[in-house]
């Protein structure tokens, strides 16, 4: 592999970023970092989908029950940390230093969609479409080419390989010539990161559920897929990156990612935990105990409850 | 405190072996957890001992290395719900989950010490050091675990369960 050759020309790089990044178009590459200016393009880039998600409870409210508070600052949370990986000054930032750019990379490939599907954006949609709209979602979501798409190991695919392909490859350097190159890059990075966290703990309605065991071993498959790419990353550098920042990313994204892996873990369990003891209670009515009837009273996330 | 027989679970010897088995591997795959933690902390943070990557690491070490330490993880945090849920249908065999513990600490301790480190050669314990002594406390103390984690778990293959999850609240 050709890893040192090439330097990505950075001062190209900084004057199309704003294409790139798909935001508003508005330079803040010239503003006072941190200042308002620089974070115009990340308030841009996060408002309309913020917008979208509150008008959404907002007017849904009135008509069910209430959408629960925690959901809307979950999904307000991932939205503007997935947006600030794309706009504003951290987007800027990371194309200069890689560290930074995998700062990014954890925010809009894990941290970010693990909070957007906490927030149950998919429940939120049904019930804010009219009937008719709703049905046709829902069958969208029924069907097999969901079923497949969804599935644990088509997401974990999608997600680790599109890793994989990125810094393993030309790739990385490529991204930072073609804008739009980079905007496909980010928007997998994010779509495949939604799917997999969702495909792992299903918030919203999953009718291709499958079975923890299957889970489990594809969540394990996944971290030491991560795990390795980081250590790999840590030895041979993406071509343009100079070798004590691509020690420093690396280590970022092998950390960075135990953490977020941590609190998926503990997610995936707990909704085990709630399951088994339902399950237990459906085969032995007669064993009912206070631990039992009260994680059974309070089932949960696994499914919707509107 | 609560035999298995009552008032929770019928006296079931089937469902008994269940409980068994699973204080087991809950126990196991703590312990392996445990021991992979411990290495993280102490060897790799604390004394800085172990490095991130080495540059005589191979392929198949890196592998193996990414694989277990996703493993364990994972291990860590599910080993901890299993025995919450063996507690909570007062089904937990208490000695069984140590021997269990000992065990997975045991081989996962031994597997880094001669398979990851020796064989796959993926890092060294320490670094400008003479290894031998480093090597043979390692694996000496791993064999140890193992075998206390044998004789506990062959021990307790017949028991009733403990005080599981005695009278809470």
């Amino acid at each position: 592999m050709n890893h040192l050759e090439e330097t990505v020309n950075l001062q190209t790089v900084h004057s199309m970023h704003n294409h790139g990044a798909g935001s508003s178009g508005f330079d803040a590459g010239f503003g006072i970092p941190g200042g308002l200016t620089d974070m115009l393009p990340l308030l841009l880039a996060a408002v309309l989908p913020i917008a979208a998600y509150l008008t959404a409870v907002v007017l849904t409210n009135r008509r069910y029950k209430r959408w629960p508070i925690r959901r809307s600052l979950l999904g307000c949370t991932g939205i503007l940390l997935s947006a600030a990986a794309v706009a504003g000054p951290l987007a800027e930032a990371s194309h200069h230093n890689f560290t930074l750019h995998m700062l990014g990379h954890l925010l809009l490939g894990m941290l970010g969609p693990l909070l957007i599907v906490l927030s149950a954006p998919a429940a939120l949609l049904l019930r804010s479409l009219p009937r008719r709209q709703a049905r046709m979602l829902s069958l969208l979501l029924r069907s097999r080419a969901a079923a497949f798409l969804t599935h644990p190991i088509t997401a974990s695919v999608l997600n680790m390989g599109g890793l994989w392909l990125l810094y393993a490859t030309g790739l990385f350097a490529a991204m930072h010539t073609s804008p739009i190159l980079y905007a496909l890059v980010h928007l997998h990075v994010f779509a495949a990161g939604y799917l997999f966290t969702a495909a792992l703990i299903p918030v919203d309605p999953a009718p291709h559920r499958t079975s923890f065991p299957l889970r489990a071993a594809v969540m394990i498959a996944a971290f030491a897929s991560h795990g390795i790419l980081g250590k790999f990353l840590y030895a041979y550098p993406p071509a343009g990156v100079v070798p004590e920042d691509a020690k420093r990313g690396a280590q970022l994204m092998y950390y960075g990612g135990d953490a977020v892996d941590l609190l998926l873990i503990l997610l995936f369990c707990s909704a085990w935990y709630r399951q088994s003891a339902r399950t237990y209670l459906r085969s032995s009515p007669t064993v009912l105990q206070d631990g039992y009837r009260r994680s059974v009273r309070n089932p949960g996330k696994e499914g919707i409850h509107d | 405190m609560t035999t298995f027989s009552e008032p929770a679970a019928a006296p079931n010897k089937q469902e008994a072996a269940k409980a068994r088995s699973r204080s087991l591997w809950s126990g196991i795959l703590f312990g392996l957890g445990c021991v992979a933690f411990i290495d993280e902390v102490v060897f790799h943070q604390l004394l800085h001992w172990h490095h991130f990557y080495d540059k005589s690491t191979t392929a198949v070490g890196l592998v193996s290395d990414g694989v277990f330490h996703a493993f364990s993880w994972f291990a860590t945090v599910a080993s901890l719900f299993m025995l919450a849920d063996l507690r909570r249908r007062r089904a937990l065999f208490a000695a069984r989950w140590w021997g269990g513990l000992l065990l997975g600490g045991g081989f996962f301790q031994l597997y880094d010490g001669i398979v990851q480190h020796k064989l796959m050669g993926l890092h060294q314990i320490r670094y400008g050091v003479d290894l031998t002594a480093y090597d043979w406390t390692w694996n000496t103390a791993a064999v140890v675990l193992l075998v206390a984690g044998v004789i506990v778990t062959f021990r307790t293959r017949g028991e009733v369960p403990a005080s599981g999850g005695k009278d809470r609240d």
